[in-house]
């Protein structure tokens, strides 16, 4: 029996084929995804491993404020405490480090590191032990004129002696390039910049003169990590702490950690994805094998194989099948992984990476995932290959009905049902953490595509009447056949659209959902900000007061701090002016009585701590400073994107209590565009936008998500591609005689190929038919759900429209081969053809 | 267009069934399926194949013809190269006077859509299709309009009148043949091929197709080239070719099924 299944395969070899590359795609997106998260976790470990080299213990600040490194003011440590910790006999030696964000500009002004990955620090060239680079050129900076780079900024045309100009959030400023350095174990990948100085340089240019952001240690020999921390704290003071070097490798590099984690989870959906979707085309394939082979396995039985075997030689089928293509897709693995990394540089998203790794965890759940799922799509297959009667081999026998066949509407109804109520529960019932809506949401989502393909073989006939109408007014009697033609096997049919339908439902819902928020998004921005141009922050308020000689201005600073035991953001406004730049909409009080010690709250906030006009409220700084404040109003911003902070208070006061103050947002009215450009020319890092192109801004990331969606999606509309070739071919293949009379009795080869392409393309259809009615009902559930955080819904025209090109598409591309044989076919071969 | 040279290569032509070779050559009308020197060879050198070793033959229109062998005679062969299905290693075929065998496969197939039908012997209906648009088919692959007055006369005359909309699925086997028939005439061919027509079906089935396709040669003055190894059959013929060989080895006017067979006999034998 064994012999019998693998020679069956071998006997269908394109089938074969086709079927294996629909697994194929979706083990190389989960082995990709592993090999791909596994290898940035590494680069980022060994990145903060060398950070630390050498660095038994490493002295910071107590963060009063979880502040994401290098977002806000981070606090620091007095630079007088180093000579306090060199002092002490179980230390070696110790250099203090200045840690910040520096962004390089070139000689046009124009910024060559990305926000995110401008890192600007101090290198203390003669304490090489604490020096996780290498030079490559040149010398390590020395004076209050000279800057090391990274190699991958240098390639654009910079070189030893060359100058460059630094961004800070303050002023720009031109340094001489005095060496090229590098990570000595890591490719940041052009990741991150590198903006090197001696740390007197570096406290200047920070402002955090007289300070350190981390003293690095190094114990005496004999002394251990553990004995060199207990031997510094004594003499820290309260707002500073220890940790072993070992320790704050582990700390830095967790939040990453967790963040790769999210993205690891977040691509393995996909590749799932792409596994669901190439479960459908198995299962396709495989069901269509067995009713071809009706006879043989009749035969089969009638010379004495059991059901047991009859069930073998198919699952067998099955499982060569998927090992092969898993292992396929498991190579195919690290190649792909390059192309995320590719995927997410365009997104903006630049990571560090270092040799590929491919760990056992890797192979293992790759193989098993791509056999199980491709075996247990064989399995119904299989299972009904059993229930062939010996009798069939003698007799013109089609394969029985399934048992459950009576049933299936019922239990596709209940299955979309299910589906529905399982989507409704994960969006509108309240107290579900994240994970448990996302798995609900998930789950839902499957149970509703399998219930909607179970139902839709009902539909094709319908559906392929009204959507061929155009193709039977234009290629006429092909037209009308390719028709007649889909619905000849509708469960065939409406398996393969259901594969399509799966891809498209969820670019559509991603679509509609996208278009949503960035409606939503520019409703907020529309309804809030007053002003004709925004400079858009973090920036040094020096640049407000530049542009405040020239227009009528209202500044927002904005820093992290505490109140109610948790984390919030806390702006500084000018109650004189900030009322005419944006709009309030006001439940209690207003900005007039602000004061030095008042506060102005967004209501969601104010509800949630029961604070009314005339509550006490106190706010902690990230240095600790406390502020005690009396509520004086209350207002209403816009539920999706709120702009300003939930807690405001006079510029005064904000710049009384945090350290190196930073405007968020600078608003702007009553001058010209040209004068003020020309006012911001000293500060490269602050770009002057109009309304518009400050809503642009705030749904860039919208957008970029939106990108990188489709791009992942579109792995599971090539699976479901894979399976369209597939059943086309096969229609073209059953039909091979048909075909020859037809061509005989008069049908022109060019009429032959239109009629496979009108059959693909109204298969496809069918698909869009389902999938986007699908997805904008999905799109609308969330959008429900999702109300209370100001998401409206929205139809974008132009994306469905896309989509429904895109599934046309699909349909041309899988008929092309199948077009090309059924229009070269030998018509006297294909007339004795059996 | 006239075959040249057509009607001095015709072989085996009798004076006592047609007009004499010289005639026919002067009234080309009358010859309205014509091939000069036909032959085909499949394969090539040694393992060469000779399915046709050069037939010059002309077919009258109106008259029904049956061409007859035995197996690996090249009758199908012969079949196939008349209807263009297939191209000849060397001759030529004229259809209604226009040299088919030098025309590319668009211009043929719109060729074989306004001047011949077929009727196969597997029937060849479309499934998803009623008896009445498998009847009509070839008039909607061409983009013409059926003449409805023209297709009710046909489905009435095969006597499917009833069962116009039935599929072929719910057809018997003569059922089917009929509508194959129907099929074939609809377009008005210059002439009309018949493969096997009768080899998938009982003797009593057979025996009303048979009255068909002669009734359709008697009442519409149809050409009708029938490829048969059934004597009864070939019965019905005005004419019928016996090939042996790849060679036209006998000729027979009307006769009956028993001379039919002597004269079979008396081909293979040779």
């Amino acid at each position: 029996m064994i012999g019998v299944a693998l020679k069956g395969i071998a006997g269908r070899k394109l089938r074969a084929a086709l079927t294996t590359l629909a697994i194929v795609l979706g083990v190389a997106m989960v082995s990709g995804t592993f090999v791909f998260t596994d290898t940035m976790e590494k680069a980022i470990d060994t990145l903060f491993t060398d950070a630390y080299t050498g660095s038994d213990a490493v002295v910071s600040a107590k963060d009063v404020v979880d502040l994401a490194a290098g977002e806000t003011s981070r606090p620091t440590v007095p630079a007088a405490l180093l000579d306090g910790v060199k002092a002490l006999p179980q230390v070696e030696a110790a250099s203090g480090a200045i840690i910040d964000v520096a962004r390089l500009i070139d000689d046009n002004g124009k910024p060559i590191s990305t926000r995110e990955g401008a890192v600007g620090f101090s290198i203390e060239a003669d304490q090489p032990r604490f020096n996780p680079l290498k030079l490559v050129e040149g010398r390590w900076p020395a004076g209050s004129q000279q800057i090391a780079i990274d190699p991958d900024t240098a390639s654009n045309g910079f070189a030893v002696g060359d100058t460059i100009g630094v961004a800070t959030r303050g002023p720009l400023r031109r340094f001489t390039i005095s060496g090229i350095a590098e990570f000595t174990s890591v490719d940041a990948g052009g990741a991150l910049t590198l903006a090197i100085f001696d740390p007197p340089t570096a406290q200047d240019l920070f402002g955090k003169t007289g300070r350190f952001d981390e003293i690095l240690v190094s114990a005496q020999d004999g002394v251990s990590q553990e004995q060199l921390v207990q031997a510094i704290e004594p003499i820290l003071p309260a707002d500073a702490e220890v940790a072993t070097g070992k320790a704050e490798v582990a700390t830095q590099s967790k939040g990453s950690n967790e963040d790769i984690a999210l993205i690891r989870k977040f691509m393995l959906a996909f590749g799932g994805l792409a596994l669901f979707v190439g479960a459908f085309v198995i299962f396709n394939t495989l069901s269509t094998t067995v009713a071809q082979r009706t006879r043989e396995l009749a035969t089969l039985r009638t010379l004495g194989a059991s059901r047991r075997q009859v069930l073998g030689s198919v699952v067998l089928e099955s499982l060569v099948v998927g090992a092969v293509g898993s292992t396929i897709g498991l190579i195919l693995g690290p190649a792909l992984a390059k192309g995320l990394n590719a995927l997410f540089v365009a997104a903006g998203q630049n990571l560090p990476q270092t040799g590929a790794r491919i760990e056992t965890r890797t192979v293992v759940v790759s193989l098993l995932v791509g056999v199980l799922i491709t075996v247990l799509a064989g399995l119904f297959p299989a299972l009904r290959a059993t229930s062939v009667p010996p009798i069939s081999a003698v007799r013109e026998g089609t394969l029985p009905r399934s048992a459950l066949a009576p049933y299936a509407s019922y239990i596709a109804g209940a299955m979309i049902v299910l589906g529905a109520g399982l989507l409704a529960y994960g969006m509108f019932a309240s107290g579900l953490s994240v994970t448990w809506v996302l798995i609900l949401l998930a789950i839902g989502c499957l149970v509703l595509f399998v219930g909607v393909a179970l139902i839709s073989s009902r539909l094709v006939k319908p559906l392929a009447w009204f959507l061929a109408w155009p193709a039977a007014r234009a290629a006429g009697a092909a037209g009308r056949l390719a028709r007649d033609n889909s619905v000849r096997n509708p469960a065939r049919t409406a398996v393969t659209a259901s594969a399509l339908m799966i891809g498209l439902a969820l670019v559509t819902f991603v679509a509609v959902l996208g278009k949503g928020l960035q409606d939503s998004m520019g409703e907020a921005v529309e309804s809030a900000v007053r002003a004709d141009y925004v400079v858009n922050g973090p920036i040094t308020p020096d640049v407000g007061n530049a542009l405040a000689s020239h227009a009528t201005i209202s500044s927002v600073r904005q820093d992290a701090a505490r109140a109610f035991g948790s984390d919030v953001s806390v702006g500084g406004v000018d109650p004189s002016t900030i009322a005419k730049a944006m709009s309030f909409e006001w439940d209690q009080g207003s900005f007039a009585e602000l004061g030095p010690d008042g506060a102005v709250l967004q209501r969601e906030f104010a509800d949630d701590h029961h604070l009314r006009v005339g509550s006490a409220l106190r706010v902690q700084t990230p240095q600790g400073n406390q502020l005690e404040l009396e509520v004086r109003g209350i207002y209403s911003p816009p539920k999706f994107d709120p702009i300003l902070a939930p807690i405001l208070v006079s510029q005064q006061s904000f710049d009384a209590a945090f350290e190196r103050p930073q405007d968020v947002l600078v608003l702007v009215d009553g001058a010209s565009a040209s004068t003020l450009e020309r006012a911001l020319k000293p500060f490269p890092e602050a770009e002057l936008q109009t309304k518009a192109q400050f809503t642009a801004d705030r749904q860039k990331e919208i957008k970029d998500t939106l990108s990188l969606l489709y791009v992942l999606l579109a792995l599971s509309i090539v699976v479901s591609l894979f399976g369209m070739v597939n059943t086309v071919a096969l229609s073209v293949f059953e039909r091979t005689r048909e075909l020859g009379m037809l061509r005989a009795i008069g049908m022109t080869r060019r009429q032959a190929r239109r009629m496979v392409r009108h059959e693909s393309v109204i298969t496809a259809l069918i698909g869009a038919a389902l999938g986007l009615p699908l997805g904008i009902f999905l799109a609308a559930l969330v959008t429900r759900g999702l109300a209370d955080e100001g998401v409206a819904f929205s139809l974008p025209l132009v994306p469905l429209v896309v989509f429904t090109l895109i599934a046309l598409g699909a349909g041309l591309v899988a008929a092309a081969l199948p077009a090309r044989r059924a229009s070269h076919l030998n018509v006297l071969e294909a007339l004795q053809y059996e | 267009m006239r075959p040249a040279g057509a009607g001095a290569n015709v072989v085996g032509m009798s004076e006592a069934i047609a007009a004499p070779a010289a005639d026919v050559a002067d009234q080309a009308p009358q010859a309205v399926v014509a091939t000069s020197g036909l032959t085909r060879d499949y394969g090539e050198g040694d393992t060469a194949v000779h399915a046709l070793r050069g037939v010059s033959l002309e077919l009258s229109r109106g008259k029904l013809t049956a061409v007859m062998g035995p197996s690996g005679s090249g009758k199908s062969t012969l079949m196939h190269l008349l209807a263009g299905l297939d191209r000849p290693t060397s001759g030529d075929v004229w259809i209604d006077g226009t040299q088919i065998t030098a025309l590319g496969d668009t211009e043929l197939t719109k060729l074989r859509r306004r001047h011949i039908g077929f009727v196969f012997q597997f029937f060849n209906l479309l499934p998803m299709l009623t008896a009445e648009e498998n009847v009509v088919l070839p008039l909607s692959l061409a983009g013409r309009s059926p003449e409805r007055k023209w297709v009710d006369e046909l489905i009435a005359e095969v006597g499917l009148a009833e069962r116009r909309k039935h599929r072929p699925s719910e057809l018997s086997g003569g059922q089917q043949q009929r509508v194959a028939i129907a099929r074939a005439l609809v377009s008005r061919p210059t002439v009309v091929f018949a493969d096997e027509p009768t080899g998938n079906l009982d003797s009593q089935t057979s025996g009303e197709i048979l009255t068909l396709l002669r009734g359709a040669v008697d009442a519409y003055g149809q050409t009708t080239v029938m490829v048969t190894h059934d004597a009864t059959a070939a019965a019905i013929a005005d004419r019928i070719l016996f090939l042996a060989d790849g060679r036209i080895a006998k000729e027979l006017g009307p006769s009956s099924a028993h001379d039919v067979l002597a004269a079979l006999e008396d081909v293979s034998r040779r």
